[in-house]
């Protein structure tokens, strides 16, 4: 919890404390309580689940903890999978602040991880800078235009943005295949067909005194950004005001058109810089390491972090460490590692359903 | 293989390949058609189909029947159907949002229950071979026709004369196009969505059973390449009549069979691109079709999706 709940003063009366507290904390609990009675209800859930495979559910919450956060080495493997997830849920988050479902996160992180390496690999001479500025910014524009054109579908055309963004994220894996095994191949990549290498002086470094790259940070920078950008200018409030009610927002001259474009835009550009910062701090090249999934992931980071750029960093950091987890629990009890999908997968469920408890009054007086 | 037909080899494995690769979509297709018909999308077809698939195989090789298997597919993507069904029916939750996370959980649940049945062999589905009398090799291998095939063919016939012809197909499409109409005939809108979903979760559980026990015939986590994910796609394209959806179905798995045929006969260029080609040839249509002022034609009224 963000807000900074002040003492009351100490002549206030007893009712002008309980308005003070329903004033400050009331939206805050309304908010996160069907949310964490939803975490509370999967964990049971997914508790029998292992009971009936024969697992001990102590057992394995204790391991996803180690291997998660107990130790500097695991929290470090937590951070190196959360970087991705923080700007892909972007992906998804943004556009739902203006009520459109868009889920093709994988698509934009292909393309933009390909457009970073295809760039990168004609700058394997120039200076640092330059080239990481413009491997960012091919990714970015790339990512920018596929969720964008979704927008665009939604808006001019009224096709529906959650189809037409999945159509066109399989599209983008599509040409991304095609170009990563034919025209872009580098021919010594034999069992794993890779674009050419950007270089080694061209990778993003380590954090200093960490095993963390440096495009964790970035992914934070953007989230908060985001986060300012929907919660205090104009833009952020015109953004959400068509998410509430589109018919006023078109009452009130709101340029609806270029609104959802533009966010559109923003969502896309974060998924290609997700896949930037993978090609540029972890693979060096592009290849199918960049389709992993990570995209799928995001939208369900979204949906926990209820669109909130600024809740998805502690989201994303959350699965993160799930993610991380998984390998411990392959070696330790001979889970297979699809483990930490069904728990992704009963925890996303429980989730949209816990929607439900919402606006019921769970906090009476 | 291709020297004795020349170029003709290209359509003959297309016909072969638009009947084997078709028969999922459509089971998938039908599956999605009475759903949507209800008024409901269930996005999550492609983890009914993976479970389905996995489910199929896992119990034709501990029973050895594939028969036994197909019926467990069934019931497994019942089993999904009506979780989406019912968690749909609670207030403020979004039927698309439920159908990616039925689709993370189907999936994730597969690969979980399905990791010992990677290695062994499953005792897989007999083929029917209509081509019999035919002596070209590749033609009779084209006409070995899978008996779900022909129950998917059946399928179609049944639903549009359930849906045109029945009283409860009648109450079905009106749910799809007006839920208040069908309260005020006295029946519970959310409990016909809630059958329909699970009806059309079995059939998607069937096409499942029959990538994993006739084509490929094996079962490993790679197997869907998004049959699933076609299905809402196929649905748009058939305008949510099922005997389309048997054309719809047969020409994407004709479009499906490119790649891998031209690839057979020496052009392996744009692979990929061909198995892309169903996803623009959708998004093409809806482009085509779609208005911002007016739902597409042939659709229910009530879908979300063409809202």
């Amino acid at each position: 919890m963000s807000t900074a709940v002040s003492a009351t003063p100490a002549g206030e009366s007893a009712a002008g404390r309980r308005l003070a507290w329903t004033g400050r904390w009331r939206p805050w609990a309304e908010a996160a309580l069907p949310t964490i009675i939803a975490l509370a209800v999967a964990a049971v859930i997914f508790a029998v689940f292992l009971l009936a495979a024969g697992a001990d559910p102590l057992e394995v919450y204790g391991l996803i903890w180690t291997g998660a956060f107990a130790s500097w080495f695991s929290i470090q493997n937590t951070l190196l999978r959360a970087a991705p997830l923080l700007l892909v849920a972007l992906c998804t988050a943004l556009p739902a602040r203006l009520g459109l479902l868009i889920i093709g996160g994988e698509g934009a992180i292909v393309f933009g991880g390909l457009a970073a390496a295809a760039t990168g690999v004609l700058l394997v001479d120039a200076p640092f800078v330059p080239a990481m500025l413009l491997m960012a910014l091919a990714a970015m524009l790339t990512g920018a235009a596929l969720i964008s054109l979704a927008g665009w579908l939604r808006h001019a055309r009224g096709v529906n943005e959650t189809i037409a963004s999945l159509l066109l994220a399989n599209i983008a894996i599509a040409i991304f295949n095609h170009l990563v095994e034919g025209p872009l191949r580098d021919p010594a990549s034999q069992n794993k067909p890779s674009t050419a290498s950007i270089g080694d002086d061209h990778m993003i470094g380590l954090i200093p005194g960490t095993d963390v790259h440096w495009g964790l940070a970035i992914g934070v920078i953007v989230c908060l950004a985001m986060a300012v950008l929907m919660r205090k200018t104009t833009f952020g409030f015109a953004a959400r005001m068509v998410g509430g009610n589109v018919r006023a927002a078109r009452l009130a001259g709101l340029p609806i058109g270029r609104l959802v474009i533009a966010v559109c835009a923003l969502a896309g550009a974060a998924g290609g810089l997700a896949g930037m910062i993978e090609v540029a701090a972890i693979h060096g090249r592009a290849n199918a390491s960049l389709n992993t999934g990570v995209g799928y992931t995001g939208i369900l980071v979204a949906f926990l972090a209820r669109h909130e750029p600024a809740a998805v960093i502690p989201v994303a950091i959350l699965f993160g460490g799930i993610n991380a987890a998984g390998g411990l629990l392959q070696r330790r009890l001979d889970l297979p590692d699809a483990t930490v999908l069904v728990l992704q997968g009963v925890l996303f469920v429980v989730l949209l359903a816990s929607e439900t408890l919402r606006g019921r009054n769970l906090l009476r007086r | 293989m291709a020297d004795d037909l020349g170029l003709w080899a290209v359509p003959v494995a297309m016909l072969g390949g638009a009947i084997r690769v078709s028969t999922p979509y459509i089971f998938v297709s039908l599956g999605e058609c009475l759903t949507e018909r209800s008024g409901r999308v269930n996005l999550g077809l492609e983890g009914t189909l993976v479970l389905g698939a996995m489910g199929a195989y896992g119990v034709s090789y501990l029973s050895g029947s594939p028969w036994l298997g197909v019926l467990v597919a069934a019931v497994a993507g019942a089993g999904l159907g009506v979780l989406h069904g019912v968690l749909c029916s609670l207030p403020r939750v979004n039927d698309l949002a439920v159908g990616i996370s039925l689709m993370l959980f189907g999936t994730g649940l597969a690969f979980f229950l399905g990791k010992p049945f990677v290695q062994p062999k499953a005792p897989n589905l007999p083929a029917i071979p209509l081509g019999g009398w035919i002596e070209q090799p590749e033609l009779r291998a084209a006409l070995e026709i899978n008996p779900l095939f022909v129950v998917g063919i059946l399928l179609a016939l049944a639903l549009a004369w359930f849906l045109g012809r029945t009283r409860w197909g009648l109450i079905l499409r009106a749910c799809g196009d007006s839920a208040e109409a069908v309260r005020a005939m006295g029946y519970s809108a959310e409990r016909v969505r809630i059958v329909a979903t699970l009806a059309g979760g079995a059939m998607a559980g069937i096409g499942g059973a029959f990538l994993s026990l006739y084509y490929p015939g094996s079962w490993n986590e790679g197997l869907s390449s998004g049959q699933g994910l076609m299905a809402i796609a196929l649905v748009i394209f058939a305008r949510w009549q099922p005997m389309r959806c048997i054309w719809a179905s047969l020409l994407f798995g004709a479009a499906g069979a490119l790649g891998p045929v031209l690839q057979a006969v020496g052009v392996t260029w744009g692979y990929y691109l061909f198995g892309a080609a169903p996803y623009v040839l959708t998004l093409g249509l809806m482009i085509a079709t779609c208005s911002p002022t007016r739902s597409q034609r042939g659709a229910p009224a009530d879908l979300g999706i063409t809202r």
